[in-house]
């Protein structure tokens, strides 16, 4: 007994049954599908925060203020002010793992130019801030450390901002813009950079000098965060540890003091989301496990009933010379060959609900090789599982009773 | 005296039901020779069934010798059992055991399909000369279901035969036809046994369909009653010939 004629007579044997056959095989199907479609739904979010944080600069450093105990009550870090100039200029003077240093403060206003009118926000940075967000000029040129020391009124205007005060067409470089009624001179415009992995149009903006925002609109001394980029990726824990020290150490606190500045980086920030992603992928991914297994009690559930509907058919073979072993080997490779089936039909399937996942929803998915590698393998494994209890029971058939079976 | 394809020695069979024994053969002796047309009768209970079983491979005696075509039976496996059906014998049951919705040809190539030695294009051949011995070359897509039962009795025959088995084991093959279409069938039992010298053994209760056949072993409570050599053997196309075609009509 060869085994291409006994896939021969399993195909035969299915193709007698096709409606029953692929019934069998919808619940492989469906848990195939699901389990392409949901690894690749949590795959695609996750590259995509991956994607969208590390355009952002995965080597940025953020510190910020920290809530404070002021008179034993706990101020909210916003209206905590703790950073100056003084901290960025110790940061440049004594660190030596960071290559850009910028400090921000922001405010929101009304920027005007004619009759077109558009809230937005400022951001008083230094010109090294455009390097730390690897953020390029599209049009016109960034001001200069001389800007920031004469707080001159100059701005570049992120693509938002132009498509909202500007006609289309019209060039913004060289226009005088009013910002809460300070005339600003466009410098240069930004490139459009979309939305960041929170959903924030992060070209509704209009980068200034610090300086400019600080004196002229904030009358401020303080900001609310100073951006670092560490010299590579590698270094960024090295240089987090420095920028504490050095903080503490202008910020003059005795050791017992809690920090009053916070240091962030962007790898907190990934690990977060890529754990939280991950654990959503787990969870979709169990879930579709589940229906797969449940496709295979399917499997098994129809393999027990053909068995004791076929088996006057069972004891024909038998008669004619079949062996246990060919009976047990056909109703296997049949169980097999539904399982197989199911999965291929499911992979297509799966792939298939990704690509309109994509399409309709607009939501990433990334269709990983190992999750159809996988889905496929627990298939056949399913197959052979769920197959051998019914395949086995009809192989220990007795010819003469099955013969006589009604 | 031809070759010896039955060798039947003192044959006993003995059922376990609970803490009874039943005696179903209490030892039968008996040889057929090649090219003979046997029918083995007897009333319910005589033992005809387990017979057929241990003849055709399926049980074994708890006593006694079997040697079918030189090979003894009695020390085979499971396995080896399962073989010896497959090359030398050709079951043709009363039920027809066709597979459903299976076209004629495919139900014929079944027995090759385990018997690896056999190609594809063999097969095919072999089961389409089969089916032609049976006058069944013009069916050979139709599924039982399009058949009639004396077409589908048939096909089983040419399932039976496609292996060129030494021997045609024939259980109760008329019980489910009328008598027309029965004649039909001994009349191309007769042909197969007479033109192509095929060895027939015919399990029946029916004295006219014993009566085609050459001799005829009589089975009662287990043990052989008569054994008689048939002088007044009829010809079923005879007999055929003489009943009107219209006679439902």
């Amino acid at each position: 007994m060869n085994v291409m004629n006994l896939i021969r007579i399993a195909l035969r044997a299915l193709q007698r049954n096709k409606l029953r056959a692929f019934l069998t095989m919808l619940g492989i199907i469906i848990g195939v599908a699901s389990v392409i479609a949901m690894v690749a739904i949590g795959q695609g979010s996750k590259k995509s925060i991956q994607d969208a944080l590390s355009s952002m600069g995965s080597n940025m450093i953020t510190i910020r203020p920290n809530s404070n105990v002021t008179a034993g009550a706990r101020l909210d870090a916003t209206s905590v002010q703790t950073l100056t100039i003084d901290d960025v200029k110790a940061l440049q003077k004594q660190a030596q793992y960071i290559s850009f240093i910028s400090p921000a403060v922001s405010t929101r206003g009304q920027a005007i130019n004619g009759a077109l009118n558009w809230p937005t926000s400022m951001q008083g940075v230094s010109p090294q801030y455009l390097d730390i967000r690897k953020w390029h000029v599209k049009e016109g040129n960034v001001f200069t450390e001389a800007d920031v020391n004469t707080a001159a009124k100059v701005c570049l205007l992120g693509q938002t901002v132009v498509n909202n005060i500007f006609a289309p067409g019209e060039d913004p470089v060289g226009k005088i813009i009013r910002f809460n009624k300070i005339p600003f001179n466009v410098i240069g415009v930004l490139e459009a950079k979309g939305e960041n992995a929170f959903g924030q149009d992060q070209d509704d903006v209009i980068l200034a000098p610090f300086t400019t925002v600080q004196k002229r609109i904030l009358a401020t001394i303080y900001f609310q965060n100073i951006y670092v980029s560490a010299t590579n990726e590698n270094t960024t824990k090295l240089a987090t540890a420095e920028i504490s020290d050095i903080l503490r150490r202008s910020h003059r606190l005795k050791p017992a003091d809690e920090d009053d500045f916070a240091v962030r980086t962007q790898e907190e920030l990934i690990n977060t989301f890529s754990s939280t992603s991950q654990l959503l992928t787990i969870l979709l991914t169990a879930i579709a496990g589940i229906s797969l297994v449940v496709g295979g009690i399917g499997i098994m559930n129809i393999m027990y009933v053909s068995v004791t509907e076929r088996t006057r058919e069972i004891g024909l073979r038998m008669s004619i010379g079949a062996r246990g072993i060919d009976i047990l080997l056909q109703f296997l490779i049949e169980a097999i060959l539904i399982s197989i089936t199911g999965g291929l039909i499911g992979v297509a399937l799966g792939i298939t609900a990704s690509k309109l996942v994509t399409t309709f929803l607009s939501w990433p998915t990334l269709i990983s090789q190992s999750s159809i590698l996988l889905s496929f393998l627990v298939c056949g494994m399913t197959g052979v599982f769920f197959g051998y209890y019914p395949a086995q029971k009809a192989s220990r058939l007795d010819p003469i009773e099955a013969l006589r079976y009604e | 005296m031809p070759d010896k394809i039955l060798e039947i020695r003192n044959i006993k069979r003995e059922f376990h039901m609970g803490t009874e024994i039943v005696r179903a053969l209490k030892g039968v002796t008996f040889d057929v020779a090649a090219g003979e047309f046997l029918t083995i009768m007897g009333s319910s209970g005589s033992g005809k069934t387990t017979l057929l079983n241990i003849l055709g491979c399926l049980d074994k005696p708890t006593a006694g010798e079997y040697i079918l075509d030189g090979t003894g039976v009695g020390k085979l496996s499971r396995n080896e059992l399962a073989k010896l059906r497959n090359h030398k014998i050709g079951f043709v049951f009363q039920a027809y055991n066709l597979l459903p919705r299976t076209s004629a040809l495919e139900n014929v190539e079944l027995p090759l399909f385990y018997n690896s030695s056999i190609s594809a294009r063999e097969r095919k051949q072999k089961a389409i000369k089969a089916l032609e011995a049976v006058k069944l070359a013009d069916r050979l897509d139709h599924t039982p279901s399009q058949l009639s039962g004396g077409q589908q009795q048939r096909v089983a025959i040419a399932r039976a035969l496609v292996n060129e088995p030494v021997m045609i084991l024939a259980d109760e093959a008329t019980g489910n036809l009328d008598s027309r279409t029965s004649y039909e069938i001994m009349a191309l039992m007769q042909e197969l046994n007479q033109q192509e010298g095929k060895t027939i053994v015919f399990v029946t209760h029916e004295p006219d369909i014993a009566a085609f056949s050459g001799r005829t072993v009589m089975l009662k409570d287990g043990k052989v009653l008569k054994d008689t050599v048939n002088e007044a053997k009829k010809s079923a196309k005879d007999v055929l010939a003489s009943i009107p075609v219209t006679d439902d009509y």
